[in-house]
């Protein structure tokens, strides 16, 4: 499944990619199916799905909040995979899920992964499991070519290069300090990662948090592989609850214009 | 196995990666300093200087009398400066923070008893001190919200999810990877990614290293049991750890029942949690099928956390210590009763150790004894406890 996340970006003039997050289940699971396909119809290139945690510790206040919203909705981990499994009867969109390592444990590593594979999910984020305890799913993982996404920060320092060595399918490089949110400005030179990055690998690697403007899309994505995109959608579900998708379709198109312009 | 900080399978360290380097800094930090003569000088001269420690290990006797069974000795931690355990801890890490260079200090805190000693050795070493407190427990104690801003913090009513400890930890978190340069956040209990529950627990392990000494010197043997509450785990890990190897004494964690562990209102953990990941730990915690925290509850703002340290979960596991739920009702009952008894007003989270101590004190010969550690003293209590009883000591 890694070929299907790089083919994501391959595919693309200058092998950008724009890669759009939403939390599944806000307002509710079938919007969310509405949303998704919207999103990839805009020209998202990889669709991050978030499922829901009650304790979301690396969000902002924006998708910590849709994460209330869709757990009140009543939204399960289950009910996520039947969404899921909805939207791959029409579409064949590049997915991860995103979400904390609790819900993954629980379900089973083996079960869940086994889950992404057969829903065609090619890989998982979850941004409290760093390097140092990927081990405990890395042979599941491997097991239903499922990658497990590796996250890389401006804080990573000598730790860029032993992360990127082993990274598969692409590189999620977070922005800035703190959790998710928009941002007005960026003041971490990420040029420096990213070449670190690129002496060890030729896996793609995208920047996300804080990202909401083109102009911002545009400039990350002139320095790596992609955008990522996530509060700034989720915002507009927010806004426009179960309406949104007309909003966000727009939104997602002209972010998708500004990658790939790079 | 790249995982560091194992207590069996729990422990490890579930962090952000930007958190990471920072958690290995304090971890390489600590190491030299432990072994550092210069900087253990320093934190035993403000352990016993200004903390007021060794703490006294006091013969209840009258407790011993009325209850009819072991002698009881009570571990006064609630008679150090700030008024519990947790200034132990406070004055460990601020010694490290501010070997790493650091000027900033945060913290959670549930009862604010944490946040105060914080508060207070920022205040003491010079620091910036902020302090996130769940807005509920704001409420619950909201003398210790004052305190903490009479001594120079900044204190968040923090107002996501349940309001309470949990929640504290969350933003503090939060806070802490958004600005690590000049900041430590001062992990109050045995909990968190790894190093912090071996840091924690090493600073609060000198209660049991004086309780054994205090209890060698006065008795000439061992106690039979040493009994403590949990809430993360950190004054019962300080009073257990110098005595895991003594295998004939018995380890008593009492844990917060709530309104009853077969209700949904409770926050016992080992009676009623589950294995999962959760504030960069593998460990025990309330929760549902699928993994999403529970909103868990007790009358104690300082025990209402819905997991506990994975060194507690650990030594569950192997049977070394023993875990025990206590109801509000138990705890208030215990509360009050060493009130009378002795004039000691406890903590309402050490009460829990005071109302499990009431009830096996008779299982146990007149030559036997128990160490009850009052990990605080029940002044900040009193309006919550009053409001219980249905007394309304405001307006």
């Amino acid at each position: 499944m890694t070929d299907k996340i790089k083919n994501s970006f391959a595919k693309n003039p200058g092998g950008k990619a724009f890669i759009a997050f939403i939390t599944a289940g806000d307002p509710d699971i079938d919007s969310t199916y509405e949303f998704i396909l919207k999103m990839a119809e805009a020209g998202a290139d990889i669709i991050e799905v978030g499922i829901p945690f009650s304790d979301p510790v690396a969000e902002g206040a924006v998708i910590q909040n849709a994460n209330v919203r869709s757990l009140k909705a009543g939204t399960t981990t289950d009910k996520v995979f039947e969404m899921v499994a909805k939207v791959r009867k029409v579409s064949d969109i590049t997915l991860c899920f995103m979400t904390y390592a609790n819900l993954v444990f629980h379900y089973g590593y083996d079960r869940f992964f086994e889950k992404c594979k057969e829903l065609d999910v090619s890989g998982v984020i979850i941004p409290d499991m760093p390097y140092e305890e990927k081990e405990e799913l890395e042979s599941i993982s491997l097991k239903y070519g499922v990658e497990y996404i590796s996250m890389v920060s401006p804080t990573s320092e000598d730790r860029v290069r032993m992360i990127a060595s082993e990274a598969k399918g692409f590189i999620y490089v977070v922005s800035s300090m703190g959790v998710t949110g928009v941002r007005t400005d960026f003041s971490t030179d990420l040029k420096p990662i990213i070449g670190h990055i690129r002496e060890v690998t030729d896996t793609p690697c995208a920047i996300g948090f804080g990202i909401s403007t083109p102009e911002q899309a545009a400039k990350m994505a002139s320095i790596s592989d992609g955008a990522i995109v996530g509060s700034a959608i989720v915002k507009i579900v927010e806004k426009y609850g179960k309406d949104a998708a007309p909003y966000i379709y727009d939104y997602v198109k002209s972010m998708k214009e500004a990658v790939i312009a790079q | 196995m790249n995982s560091k900080g194992r207590f069996g399978e729990f422990g490890g360290q579930y962090i952000s990666e930007t958190l990471m380097n920072e958690l290995i800094r304090l971890e390489e930090c600590y190491n030299e300093a432990k072994n550092d003569p210069v900087f253990n000088e320093e934190l035993n001269s403000l352990l016993n200087e200004y903390a007021g420690r060794p703490s006294l290990l006091y013969y209840a006797g009258k407790m011993t009398e009325d209850l009819g069974g072991a002698k009881i000795y009570l571990k006064r931690e609630d008679l150090n400066h700030t008024g519990s355990h947790k200034i132990n801890n406070c004055i460990g890490q601020a010694l490290l923070a501010k070997r790493m260079g650091k000027t900033r200090l945060i913290a959670e805190t549930g009862a604010g008893q944490h946040g105060v000693a914080t508060a207070t050795v920022a205040a003491l070493l010079g620091m910036e001190c902020e302090i996130f407190m769940g807005r509920e427990d704001t409420v619950r104690q909201a003398l210790n919200v004052y305190r903490m801003e009479l001594l120079g913090a900044k204190v968040h009513a923090v107002t996501t999810g349940t309001e309470t400890l949990k929640d504290a930890v969350n933003d503090c978190m939060k806070e802490w990877s958004n600005r690590t340069e000049d900041t430590h956040y001062c992990l109050g209990s045995v909990m968190g990614p790894h190093p912090f529950p071996t840091i924690v627990r090493d600073f609060q392990s000198v209660i049991s290293k004086e309780a054994k000494q205090q209890i060698l010197e006065k008795e000439g043997k061992l106690p039979a049991a040493v009994i403590a509450c949990v809430g993360g785990g950190s004054n019962a890990i300080g009073a257990f750890y110098n005595f895991i190897e003594d295998k004939d004494v018995r380890l008593i964690g009492c844990e917060a029942g709530g309104r009853g562990v077969d209700t949904p209102e409770t926050a016992a953990t080992i009676a009623t949690g589950t294995l999962g990941i959760f504030h960069g730990m593998k460990s025990l915690f309330c929760q549902n099928e699928y993994g999403q925290i529970a909103p868990v509850y007790s009358i104690s703002a300082g025990l209402d956390y819905p997991g506990i340290g994975p060194e507690h979960a650990y030594l569950h596991s192997i049977g070394r210590a023993q875990y025990v739920p206590i109801t509000d009702d138990e705890a208030v009952e215990a509360f009050e009763y060493l009130s009378r008894i002795e004039g000691i007003i406890p903590a309402i989270e050490s009460s829990h150790a005071v109302a499990y101590a009431m009830k096996i004190a008779k299982e146990f010969s007149k030559d036997e004894s128990i160490i009850i550690n009052i990990s605080g003293r029940g002044d900040k209590d009193v309006a919550a406890i009053a409001r219980y009883r249905g007394v309304n000591l405001h307006d």
